[in-house]
């Protein structure tokens, strides 16, 4: 065998590809599952925090600041491990699944809410004014003259950052959820052949190469800077 | 309430842990000591290979910075360190981790440098090379320093999320932070060890993302 088709038997194995496809097509689908789910409840948790924010109680913003904060600057992996591991303990148990959800919902929400409330800051005042002058209440101003331009503004940061927390869906592998990378890992470890991770590998890039491509147009068509 | 403070910050259980945890901590700033760095030299130069005229450089870089921000990085650390030994080609595990990342951190590092030099006009450049400075020395001098200066909100945010990733190789079996509060939790039962680590995350990064917040509010137009 040449080290050519030395290499090919290993990475690219027609027989290994044809036994595990099923396993690695439903760990994508899981994978395509808990990325939609945490995009959507992420960036809806974030907008109303944001929105929350904007009212100015000084205590219920301390409260979202810490807890911002805390999200940002700890490791998913970190939240999933005691999650996962410690609520059993005390009585709560959740599946691998809702833990990893959870987390990186409560991840995104924190970026997406520091983000939005970017783009409402920027803002200027006299929009505040205007509108409240011609009748509209505080919730109406926020939500028919304020948003409309704030998230143009974020729609770039916004986008960069989602991609990057969807990638975590990866991170369900360390608690069993079965998605791409876990059902790769189980795969390859009973093939005895790297030809599955490298099906995770083109999958992955099936999945998230277009968003990155629409990440970057977007980027330049809503750029950030140049407002 | 008592199963819960028991649960999750368990002093005794804590300080039993201390020991293990401040050896895994030394080895996450070591990683990041070696990480970061690899990390920005490697984004200068595909930055600059991004921004060149020669489209023999310019192309295959693009292509491989659009592969490396798709695949997530766990995937490619697993890929890394399970799946290159099938060829023949076995690293231990930080070295698995240094090279992951570096292709991993280059890819973002070299992204947010890109959109830098971008963000300088051709006007500085042309005045720059027309004093005599040669294309280096402009690149170098004029050009980068405006550049840098331009997303150094996103270079130190982007820093705190490579931190934040070396948690990753507590999975490789990496004796770092997360890795040695994982083994405390296995042996104990009890999730204190991972809440102590995730205190000194925060010991480390709560400035960090301050800084961060800071420096976008700062700077935003």
């Amino acid at each position: 065998m040449t080290r050519y088709e030395a290499f090919l038997d290993t990475f690219f194995n027609p027989v290994v590809t044809q036994e595990y496809l099923p396993e690695i097509i439903s760990g994508f689908l899981v994978t395509c599952q808990i990325a939609v789910l945490v995009v959507m409840s992420g960036l809806a948790l974030g907008l109303v925090l944001a929105m929350v924010r904007s009212y100015r109680f000084w205590w219920i913003n301390a409260v979202i600041i810490v807890c911002v904060d805390l999200l940002r600057a700890l490791p998913p992996l970190v939240l999933i491990l005691i999650l996962y591991f410690g609520l059993p303990n005390v009585g709560l148990t959740l599946s691998g699944y809702v833990v990893l959800w959870l987390v990186l919902s409560l991840v995104l929400a924190a970026f997406a809410e520091e983000i939005f409330w970017a783009g409402i800051t920027s803002v200027g005042q006299g929009q505040w004014a205007a509108a409240r002058s011609t009748g509209l209440s505080f919730l109406q101003t926020l939500v028919y003259v304020i948003l409309p331009q704030a998230v143009r503004l974020t729609i770039a940061p916004l986008t960069n950052r989602t991609i990057a927390i969807t990638k975590n869906t990866a991170l369900g592998m360390v608690i069993g959820v079965g998605e791409l990378l876990n059902q790769a890992t189980t795969a390859q470890s009973f093939a005895g052949n790297a030809t599955p991770l490298m099906m995770a590998t083109l999958a992955y890039l099936i999945l998230f190469v277009p968003v990155v491509y629409l990440g970057r147009w977007i980027e330049t068509r809503f750029a950030w800077r140049r407002v | 309430m008592e199963a819960l403070v028991n649960q999750f910050f368990n002093l005794g259980i804590m300080a039993q842990a201390w020991p293990l945890m401040l050896k895994g901590a030394g080895l996450t700033v070591l990683l990041c000591l070696a990480v970061i760095p690899m990390g920005l030299a490697g984004g200068l130069l595909v930055a600059l290979a991004c921004t060149s005229h020669r489209r023999r450089i310019r192309w295959p870089v693009v292509v491989l910075v659009d592969v490396f921000r798709a695949v997530p990085p766990l995937a490619l650390l697993i890929f890394i360190s399970a799946g290159l030994p099938f060829a023949g080609l076995r690293l231990s595990p930080f070295m698995a981790v240094v090279v992951s990342f570096f292709l991993n951190n280059s890819a973002y590092y070299g992204e947010i440098m890109r959109a830098g030099i971008e963000s300088i006009g051709t006007g500085q450049r042309e005045a720059a090379r027309s004093t005599g400075l040669t294309s280096l020395q402009t690149q170098a001098y004029v050009v980068l320093p405006q550049a840098m200066r331009n997303v150094l909100p996103d270079l130190v945010s982007n820093t705190i999320e490579v931190v934040k990733l070396t948690s990753l190789a507590s999975v490789v079996a990496f004796a770092e932070l997360l890795y040695s509060a994982e083994m405390a939790r296995s042996v104990t039962y009890n999730a204190s060890p991972i809440v102590m680590a995730a205190g000194m995350y925060l010991l480390l990064l709560w400035p960090a993302v301050r800084l961060a917040s800071g420096l976008e509010h700062r700077l935003r137009p």
